[in-house]
């Protein structure tokens, strides 16, 4: 199963390569990855999708708490969290194409970031579903390059709670 | 510049610390990139440096030191191959959790990622086989650093912590600020078991028929030997050990049921089978241990009693673990215990299967043989001493044979599997005990592997007692050859290509001696322990083609254990 992980980090030299060394090193799966900044300078925040058996995952949360400089693990996936993702996606233009291309870009809520007489990129936000969906849509299109964001993440509510009561500060 | 007076150099920060961390040894090896420290430590007294001849030896020696002492093995090294030849030590004190702070140097800042000469990104290469790493950038972290090092090296599961000294933060000044507290808020070991999980296990270990103690390392390295003890006495609970756990609790006590696992005793394999109640204590189910995870204890209920998280449920689902220092918890089991449990008739049980398949071996045919050698030296130690050894044949005989009375006095690569660890190991262990025997023991091969610490022993004087088991052969993976591999002996026999190990002890300057006749073995070991002043070396030459009962194949269930040789016409 999928299991979207957030992961606070100090935001040393080393500590993403720590992360990535522990899934590579024990075998675990990432299917997606990314790292950003926090509300606080010396943090970052990773939002790691893996998959597995529930003992998997469990190992991976872990296994994640063990790294010295890892100081929150939260499975997002038991809990209401919003997920999003950002996609540019590069289409080749062919005669007639650039309105139906718009078009799908409107019903996707995205917007176009760049155009030539060739191509047009688009860019969605979204959950990755959404995502995914804009993306099969524009398949026959023809699309040149993509570059996905991978997931970042939030629970939803108590989150700003949490981080209070357990006194994340500089 | 603003002066202050405690403005000094990394080289001289470097030796406040240590003193701070109390480091009385450490084990080196000078190079271009750590000059700056060699120069400040030629004026150092505080602590003694011990020179190895290779950096593998200056791990292992730290990691004898830290087992046989329980403080922080300390570890310099220079750069590039410096610092590359102590992989395999960092990665074995890793899987056994053994304490040590390893310090490299480094190329400058700015030649750092330039292939400069002697350069290797050690960080990088050892990320995954230490408990943590630095790079030290700014000779202003450079205090804290190390004091984090000590912190991190020592505490929780213990583990090599490395740190990276590039040869400009080692020259460059600060003011040397010591700082007195450690808080890393990502690393706050769990010491304090649960109180309710506690309660139950005693509950449920009160209420077991057939419970069984499967004692690991943890015990040792928490210090809980004592309080173990006490708890199985008191409540009549049988012990079984790991190879890291042997001399947690005594191995002459009735209790005691010696090594459990793939050469574990036949009675031990036996209770794990059908005990119904296992209580694990620090240690991690390790595969050498749990053959087959589906069939192992499997009509029991586990109990998993442990420092590190993810050693619970890692390789075999448990039903109670207990996260927190086993020393404690231990004791707390042990004053929540409504009664001690009625263990009469499973003691019996194991009395029982004790008789069915006990520990033999043929002694009547005039020839030497390895358990006959390691009997002897128990007989005449008592369990008292410290015994090392290497990996193979003989380290699972002796685990077998020498039945250790004390903790810190077995020392042995268990997880990783070191060849070459006995001897550096040995040498270190010796710089931290001075009121026991120091006993080495090496097969032919594994002795080869880092030979050249031999020079280290007879420069040092170390009364370490170096013993061959020379069986001219790659014992362990010639017995996997006849039992698994088609019999095909590919590149194991030495007996062509051994060297006359008197004549090298000699080169070294180390008295030594060799016999194959059984009749001798009693004068040889009476004169290495009447030596004390110095290292004495005894080559036993045994049987070739030995194998090591009982044995689980890996990967196996206890119905698999094989007690004796099947195909005899293989003896040699």
């Amino acid at each position: 199963m999928k299991h979207t992980i957030s992961v606070l980090v100090e935001n040393h030299f080393g500590a993403f390569d720590r992360v990535a060394t522990m899934f590579s090193g024990k075998g675990f799966n990432i299917r997606s990855i990314s790292i950003g900044e926090t509300e606080i300078a010396e943090i970052s925040r990773m939002t790691i999708v893996t998959e597995g058996d529930d003992q998997i995952i469990d190992q991976v949360v872990k296994q994640l708490n063990r790294l010295i400089d890892t100081i929150k693990v939260v499975d997002l996936a038991d809990t209401y969290h919003v997920e999003r993702e950002l996609a540019l996606i590069s289409i080749g233009l062919h005669k007639g194409s650039m309105e139906q291309i718009k078009n799908i870009c409107d019903i996707f809520r995205g917007s176009i970031v760049d155009i030539t007489n060739k191509s047009m990129m688009i860019e969605v936000t979204g959950p990755p579903d959404k995502i995914d969906a804009a993306v099969n849509v524009l398949a026959p299109f023809g699309i040149k390059e993509m570059a996905r964001s991978g997931i970042v993440a939030l629970k939803r509510g108590e989150q700003l709670k949490i981080q209070k009561k357990e006194n994340i500060t500089t | 510049m603003k002066k202050s007076d405690n403005t000094l150099n990394g080289a001289e920060i470097f030796f406040e610390c240590l003193k701070r961390e109390k480091v009385e040894h450490i084990f080196g090896y000078p190079g271009g990139a750590v000059l700056k420290l060699y120069e400040h430590l030629h004026d150092v007294n505080f602590l003694q440096h011990i020179l190895v001849r290779h950096e593998q030896g200056a791990v292992h020696a730290a990691e004898g030191y830290a087992k046989a002492s329980g403080k922080t093995g300390v570890v310099l090294v220079t750069s590039g191959p410096g610092a590359t030849n102590t992989v395999t030590g960092i990665a074995d004190a890793y899987m056994d959790s053994v304490p040590v702070v390893i310090f490299t140097g480094q190329v400058p800042s700015h030649l750092i990622g330039n292939d400069a000469f002697q350069e290797a990104d050690i960080v990088g290469i050892t990320r995954p086989i230490t408990k943590h790493s630095f790079l030290v950038r700014d000779v202003k972290e450079l205090a804290l650093t190390i004091r984090k090092a000590f912190y991190i090296a020592s505490t929780g599961r213990p583990g090599p912590v490395l740190v990276d000294l590039p040869k400009d933060v080692i020259a460059s000044k600060c003011e040397f600020v010591y700082p007195e507290d450690v808080e890393i808020r990502g690393y706050k070991p769990t010491y304090k078991g649960h109180t309710n999980q506690i309660k139950k296990v005693a509950e449920v270990i009160a209420a077991a028929k057939r419970p069984l103690l499967y004692v690991g390392g943890g015990v040792i390295m928490s210090g809980g030997s004592q309080e173990l003890a006490l708890f199985a006495r008191e409540n009549k609970l049988p012990v079984a050990m790991t190879l890291q756990g042997l001399g947690a609790f005594p191995g002459t006590d009735d209790l005691s049921l010696g090594m459990l696992g793939m050469h574990g005793t036949y009675w031990a394999n036996r209770a794990v089978d059908n005990c119904d109640v296992l209580v694990s204590l620090g240690a991690r189910f390790d595969d050498r241990v749990t053959g087959k995870v589906e069939t192992f204890a499997k009509n029991a209920y586990k109990i998993h009693v442990d420092i590190d998280p993810t050693c619970i449920d890692k390789n075999v689902v448990v039903d109670l673990p207990v996260v927190g220092d086993v020393k404690h918890i231990i004791a707390e089991i042990a004053s929540e215990m409504p009664n001690p449990p009625e263990t009469g008739e499973w003691l019996e049980q194991i009395n029982e299967w004790r008789e069915e398949c006990p520990l033999v071996y043929e002694d009547n045919d005039g020839r030497l043989r390895t358990e006959f050698v390691i009997e002897k030296i128990f007989q005449k130690t008592k369990g008292e001493a410290v015994v090392v050894t290497d990996v193979g044949q003989h380290q699972m005989w002796t685990a077998q044979y020498y039945k250790y009375n004390n903790p810190r006095s077995n020392l042995t690569s268990g997880g990783l599997g070191t060849m070459g660890f006995s001897i550096p190991a040995a040498i270190g262990a010796s710089f931290a005990v001075k009121d026991r025997p120091i006993i080495s023991i090496s097969g032919d091969g594994g002795f080869q592997m880092n030979i050249q610490e031999l020079i280290t022993a007879a420069a040092y004087k170390v009364p370490v007692k170096f013993i061959i088991i020379n069986n001219s052969f790659l014992g362990m993976v010639r017995q996997w050859q006849e039992l698994f591999h088609a019999e095909k002996f590919s590149f194991t026999d030495l007996s062509a290509s051994n060297p006359d190990f008197v004549k090298v002890g000699e080169a070294f300057g180390i008295e030594s001696y060799s016999t194959d006749n059984p009749k001798e073995v009693d004068s040889l070991l009476d004169k290495a322990f009447s030596v004390n002043d110095r290292a004495i070396l005894l080559e036993f030459k045994v049987v070739k083609a030995d194998m090591v009962f009982p044995m689980v194949p890996s990967g196996g269930s206890i119905s698999d254990m094989m007690v004796k040789r099947l195909n005899p016409k293989r003896m040699i």
